[in-house]
């Protein structure tokens, strides 16, 4: 028993010293080299260091040491994870374990609604719990959980990259920021209006653009979204240009306006409802007769036209339903912040919108929500390292495409019911 | 009356300067087996595409008559989605199954154009819905078990072995609930012991759906056993075309194709 664990030991340490070279010396070698390269590349910012008032030059060479240690070490960490993805190669396609206790409480009758049901008390609980800044934080969470969703039927189920998601998102929020201001319309008659608007503009943009694929229709979409952000700053008579709109109403309860802390936990529990509409739906929809139409689509378009889907159409509607849920996202983040000005809508949301599903899982619901908890809630509570914010995302999105490219919480394949004949009897 | 289901007339198809099709002639019959054979090149996916949409022939006529009874209707240019609602579906040379979904929702994509659950009846899954979605399982399972797959239902169509994904297409172009099915080599890959059991399954489907067979094959011998015409083609060219017997005893195909091929 010892025997075979020191044995392990022993090829595990083999292994992490080696991995992906011919032995250990190599290795030594690459590390070495590695370092040396880094410290070099690194040199003019880390060690340089003008005294512009002075006009001295001081050098921080014990920096260049930190770093030359710290990357020989990781290089043989980040050789030792390659290896182990290559041996854990048909491993990984399995569940983990993560996925496998997902599905196992998913399964389970009496678990599925335990876990349901302490997912449910969290979520009523929370803004009893927690203060205002964590409510808030919840709430834009919540929104992007959504965005997240929507989107996901257009990348993830149909296969469709849109990288100008966020115009759909910006017209949503418009559509009820100059409603409001104008004729007073309130947030309820606005919700499902900005959802039709949505719709609507997802039709229009999708007829000349979807029959562009991958990478041209990436750009056209791009494109799309950035025109959409320039009218909105440079029509100034009717969308109030750069300055934005402000004293947006927040919505009200049964015609009560309420303060700002009853205001924002109303927000909350409206954003949970459409976070349940959202999943309630996508989860009808993706196993549904249109939702595996946007899966065979997304996986061989020639087949699939073929067997008699009408690409066209198809592509459409996964747009145009993508696009319904951005346009009702926009409504809710005008109603929260009560203030929005084009710089909302620039091309780094849709692109954070993208990592979520992406870094999530495409086409998977729970792979969704699992980034954007990740992609939301881990910046927001690392504050404190504000200025690595952004190099946390990068160094997030490196490891899961290099390590998990398939996203976190991958997508699952429904399992039909059906009825199995006698033998024969089908053949005949 | 007996009109040809699939009848071709004096199609052509060019590729930039090359003529990958020349004037080509072809009736179908009403479940009729007939096979298109060739040698590599000759330009018998090219004809399949030509007649599917997926290409539009540069000039000729493709028409079409599902019943048999004299309604002719011309499907040149006519989109792949619109001829197999029409009733023609095929399988494909080089595999094209829908890799990352089960080999039960690959042949639930094939009733697509036959159901009209649409994206409300998704969300709300109401009683017709249900009902149609249960419909097309039990068909689609149905038709998994006759290609004898009933073992690999719920296996992703990526994880299946290669000549049961061949069985895997046929069933998925099966479940479009078409007048003529095409097959592109379909034995393809397949040992001599698979290839009978494919021959058997071809003709099984004739007599349990009564539709008519197309197919491309390099198989001699079972070109030969199952056909009940075979047309031959050669540089774009239809050479000949008749019998199992006729085509074997015609000097102008043992010439372009079965010379070189019949010394093994
Ligand atoms: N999209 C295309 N563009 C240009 N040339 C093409 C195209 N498709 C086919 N061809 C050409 O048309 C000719 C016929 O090709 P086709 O694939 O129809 O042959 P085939 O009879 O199916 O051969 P095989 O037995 O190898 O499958 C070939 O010379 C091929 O290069
Ligand atoms: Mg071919």
């Amino acid at each position: 028993m010892s025997e075979t664990k020191s044995m392990n030991q022993q090829g595990f340490l083999n292994l992490f010293l080696t991995a992906g070279c011919d032995s250990f010396p190599h290795a030594l070698r690459k590390s070495f080299l590695v370092a040396v390269w880094f410290a070099f590349l690194t040199f003019p910012i880390m060690v340089i260091k003008v005294n512009t008032i002075e006009n001295t030059v001081v050098w921080h060479w014990h920096k260049i040491g930190y770093l030359a240690v710290a990357v020989f070490f990781g290089s043989f960490i980040w050789r030792w994870l390659l290896a182990r993805k290559e041996l854990k190669k048909d491993e990984n396609r399995e569940e983990t374990r993560i996925e496998s206790l997902l599905t196992r409480v998913q399964s389970h009758p009496v678990l599925k609604y335990l876990a349901l049901g302490v997912l449910a008390a969290a979520a009523a609980v929370f803004p009893q719990v927690f203060n205002l800044y964590q409510t808030n934080i919840m709430i834009s969470c919540l929104l992007y959980i959504v965005l997240g969703l929507g989107l996901n039927i257009v990348v993830g189920l149909a296969g469709l990259l849109d990288l100008g998601f966020v115009a759909f998102y910006a017209v949503g929020a418009y559509a009820y920021a100059l409603c409001n201001m104008h004729w007073g319309l309130n947030f309820w008659f606005m919700l499902p209006v900005g959802a039709v608007l949505g719709a609507l503009l997802g039709i229009l943009l999708g007829f000349p653009v979807l029959r562009l694929r991958g990478d041209y229709l990436a750009i056209v979409t791009l494109g799309f979204g950035e025109i959409i952000r320039l009218v909105l700053e440079n029509w100034g008579e009717v969308t109030m240009g750069p300055s934005g709109i402000s004293s947006i109403d927040r919505p009200a309860l049964f015609g009560v306006k309420l303060g700002v802390i009853g205001s924002t936990h109303y927000m909350y529990y409206i954003m949970i409802g459409l976070v349940i509409l959202t999943i309630f739906s996508v989860n009808r929809l993706q196993n549904s007769r249109i939702g595996r139409a946007w899966l065979a689509l997304r996986e061989d378009e020639i087949a699939c036209q073929a067997m008699g889907i009408d690409k066209m159409k198809t592509k459409l509607m996964a747009f145009s339903l993508g696009a319904t849920w951005a346009g009702m996202a926009g409504v809710v983040f005008a109603a929260k912040t009560t203030f929005i000005n084009p710089a909302s809508f620039t091309f780094w949301e849709s692109a954070i919108i993208l990592s979520i599903v992406v870094i999530g899982g495409m086409g998977s619901i729970r792979g969704v929500i699992a980034g954007a908890v990740i992609l939301i809630l881990v910046p927001e509570y690392l504050r404190d390292f504000a200025q690595f914010r952004m190099l946390l995302f990068g160094a997030i999105m490196v490891l899961v495409m290099v390590f998990r490219p398939q996203g976190l919480i991958s997508a699952k394949r429904k399992v039909y019911e059906y009825k199995v004949n006698t033998a024969g009897a089908a053949n005949e | 009356m007996n009109n040809p289901v699939l009848n071709v007339n004096a199609m052509s198809k060019d590729f930039g300067g090359i003529r990958a099709l020349d004037e080509v002639d072809l009736k179908v019959a009403d479940r009729e087996i007939v096979a298109l054979i060739g040698p590599n090149g000759a330009g018998k996916t090219t004809f399949f595409n030509c007649i599917t949409g997926i290409y539009t022939p540069t000039s000729g006529d493709v028409l079409i008559d599902p019943s048999a009874e004299g309604r002719t209707v011309r499907i040149n240019g006519r989109k792949p989605n619109h001829v197999t609602e029409l009733g023609m579906a095929r399988t494909f040379q080089n595999i094209r199954l829908f890799p990352s979904m089960t080999a039960l929702e690959n042949v639930m994509i094939g009733t697509h154009c036959r159901t009209k659950a649409s994206i409300w009846g998704a969300i709300s899954r109401n009683p017709a819905t249900r009902r149609e979605e249960q419909a097309v399982i039990q068909r689609s399972y149905d038709l998994l078990e006759l290609v004898g797959l009933e073992n690999y239902v719920n296996e992703l169509a990526s994880n299946i072995p290669y000549g049961k994904q061949r069985r895997l297409e046929i069933a998925r172009a099966l479940a479009t609930d078409p007048f003529l099915l095409l097959l592109d080599e379909p034995a393809a890959g397949m040992n001599p012991h698979e290839t009978k059991e494919l021959e058997r399954l071809i003709l099984k489907i004739r007599e349990k759906f009564n539709i008519s067979i197309m197919l491309i094959e390099h198989d001699m011998k079972m070109v030969m056993s199952m056909s009940d015409r075979i047309y031959v083609l050669d540089y774009g060219r239809m050479i000949a075309d008749g019998t199992p017997e006729e085509i074997a005893a015609n000097p102008d195909v043992i010439k372009a194709y079965l010379g070189e091929d019949h010394d093994d």
